[in-house]
């Protein structure tokens, strides 16, 4: 959703990542704080036996909690609680941040940067494709998450890039749950309530169809022939 | 058959002693099991005299710390730091043995009997995780080709199954509406296997009593297979013609396989096995993954139970 230019113009790139109000900023600040105080506690030896272990798994959870997070905005307001929408793209940005931090993990500290191990994980390893190509959605987001992008592409167009983002949070799910050894446990939490929030999306999409087809008129008529 | 170089260093040396408390009776083997505890229950280790072995690796051990808080041991929960937080609760005083099946001598074994005149020695072995992960653990046994010489195998006799307990009053990850496992957790060995002297029933570790968490009182130790087939806290132990059931391989026949002998080769469905990441290794956070080496290192002195058998469809 396009932010709040106030009078103040700020520069483009500290609008990204401090957000333009205090509130979004807060956000920011407060929802980078567990990965930070995770690599400080990786760095004194702090995070148990397998510390890289430990470290990816939590940058990868907050990052998916913060996709959920997002997603649970817009069925927030529609079930009658607060509109928060203006502060969805600073919960995006934030599970992008985490995303990226938890590939970086992966590719500096698990993998060691040993290339040939990395593509031989991404083309034989389902989770890691899996855990990729929910990456790969995410970039095109975060990148378009301003004002200037909503501008240039209009409306219409970034609202059905923005909707990648249920594909995204179903890979990511998925990503989780390959990747334990048994099934009941975490994995299945975290997939219950994306598949629950992407569910009442399809509920919300249906009840507009259904909700314009009822109203009578050329209006109606227009947009069920469309 | 090589043999591995003598490792110079006590037990005593290796234990960081700081936390622990007021100190029993030294005894020899046996007794000093009546009172095995974990550090998180109420009771306190005791000290194992053991004797050196060669098959002892020079590698460095892994700290106690990380061998006694991270833990896979599902009867206590599923995550690494639930059974040092839970496995107090479990009583491992009495301790019962059954050693039944195809044998002459079959036995309900008090577990101080089982140790009456068994000399322990001290076994440090490299222990792989079929997650990636591996330590170098200081075990306190003895050649479980002990236990089954005395109740005498019949020539029919041809895997050894094991058995855990199943106590879900003592055990939280028994509990409730979904569990991680079925239970009891069993595996089993070949008989070469079970014979072969590396193979080892635990009953201590970095020179005293098991903790809880390592699956008190006594426990398997096979060092050529993944971590998984070294089953905990042993109630019975039966001598079968047939290959027995192994709780992983029930879990997910298709990931688990009944032999599971580490081997780089041979990949995880989901993940590969090249690699293994040491625990406590220096440098935390920076630490490199290293190969994984077949049958995590003792290739010599067990590859040759493998000779023909091919190892990628008997996983």
């Amino acid at each position: 959703m396009a932010g709040a230019v106030g009078a103040r113009r700020e520069s483009p790139v500290r609008t990204l990542v401090l957000g333009s109000d205090p509130v979004r900023r807060a956000i920011y600040i407060i929802g980078a704080a567990p990965g930070l105080w995770a690599f400080y506690k990786g760095l004194t030896d702090q995070l148990g036996a397998d510390p890289v272990a430990t470290l990816e798994r939590l940058l990868g959870l907050w990052g998916l909690r913060f996709l959920i997070i997002g997603l649970a905005i817009t069925p927030l307001r529609r079930l009658g609680g607060p509109n928060l929408i203006r502060y969805r793209r600073a919960v995006g940005l934030l599970a992008f941040y985490y995303a990226c931090a938890h590939l970086a993990t992966y590719l500096l500290l698990d993998r060691g940067m040993d290339l040939a191990s990395i593509w031989a994980d991404l083309v034989k390893r389902p989770y890691i494709t899996v855990g990729m190509a929910g990456f790969a959605i995410l970039v095109p987001l975060a990148v378009t998450s301003n004002a200037v992008a909503i501008r240039r592409m209009g409306a219409a167009a970034w609202q059905r890039l923005h909707k990648w983002v249920y594909v995204a949070s179903a890979l990511a799910a998925v990503h989780f749950i390959l990747l334990v050894k048994v099934v009941p446990g975490e994995p299945l939490i975290y997939a219950t309530l994306v598949a629950i929030l992407l569910a009442l999306r399809a509920v919300f999409a249906v009840q507009k169809r259904v909700g314009r087809g009822g109203r009578t008129g050329a209006r109606a008529t227009a947009s069920r022939m469309r | 058959m090589h043999i591995g170089k003598a490792s110079h260093i006590l037990p005593s040396e290796i234990t960081p002693r700081g936390l622990y408390l007021d100190r029993r009776n030294f005894l020899l083997g046996g007794a000093a099991l009546g009172i095995a505890g974990g550090y998180g229950g109420s009771a306190v280790a005791a000290p194992l005299q053991a004797a050196k072995s060669p098959f002892s690796t020079d590698e460095k051990p892994t700290p106690l710390k990380d061998v006694t808080t991270y833990n896979n041991f599902y009867e206590f929960g599923t995550d690494k730091s639930d059974p040092a937080a839970n496995a107090g609760s479990l009583k491992t005083s009495p301790w019962n043995v059954k050693v039944d099946g195809l044998v002459g001598k079959p036995a309900d074994y008090q577990l101080e009997d089982i140790l009456k005149g068994m000399a322990l020695e001290e076994r440090i072995y490299r222990m792989r995780c079929v997650e990636g992960w591996s330590m170098v653990i200081p075990w306190v046994g003895f050649p479980l080709a002990e236990l089954l010489k005395r109740v005498e195998p019949q020539g029919s006799a041809k895997y050894v199954a094991f058995e855990t307990l199943k106590r879900p009053a003592e055990m939280p990850g028994q509990r409730g509406v979904f569990q991680a496992l079925p239970w009891p957790y069993v595996e089993g060995l070949r008989l070469d296997e079970a014979m072969h002297p590396l193979t080892i029933l635990a009953v201590g570790l970095y020179g005293e009593t098991l903790p809880n968490q390592n699956g008190a009182p006594i426990r398997l130790v096979v060092p050529w297979k993944y971590g998984f087939k070294s089953i905990k806290s042993v109630v019975r132990i039966s001598l079968v013609e047939k290959q027995p059931a192994t709780t992983w391989s029930q879990q997910n026949a298709g990931e688990y396989g009944f032999y599971s002998n580490v081997n780089p080769e041979v990949d995880h469905p989901r993940w590969s096995q090249k690699t293994e990441r040491r625990i406590g290794e220096g440098s935390g956070l920076f630490a490199a993954r290293r190969p994984t080496l077949m049958f995590n290192g003792y290739a010599e002195q067990v590859a040759g139970l493998y000779t023909g058998l091919d190892l990628r469809k008997n996983y």
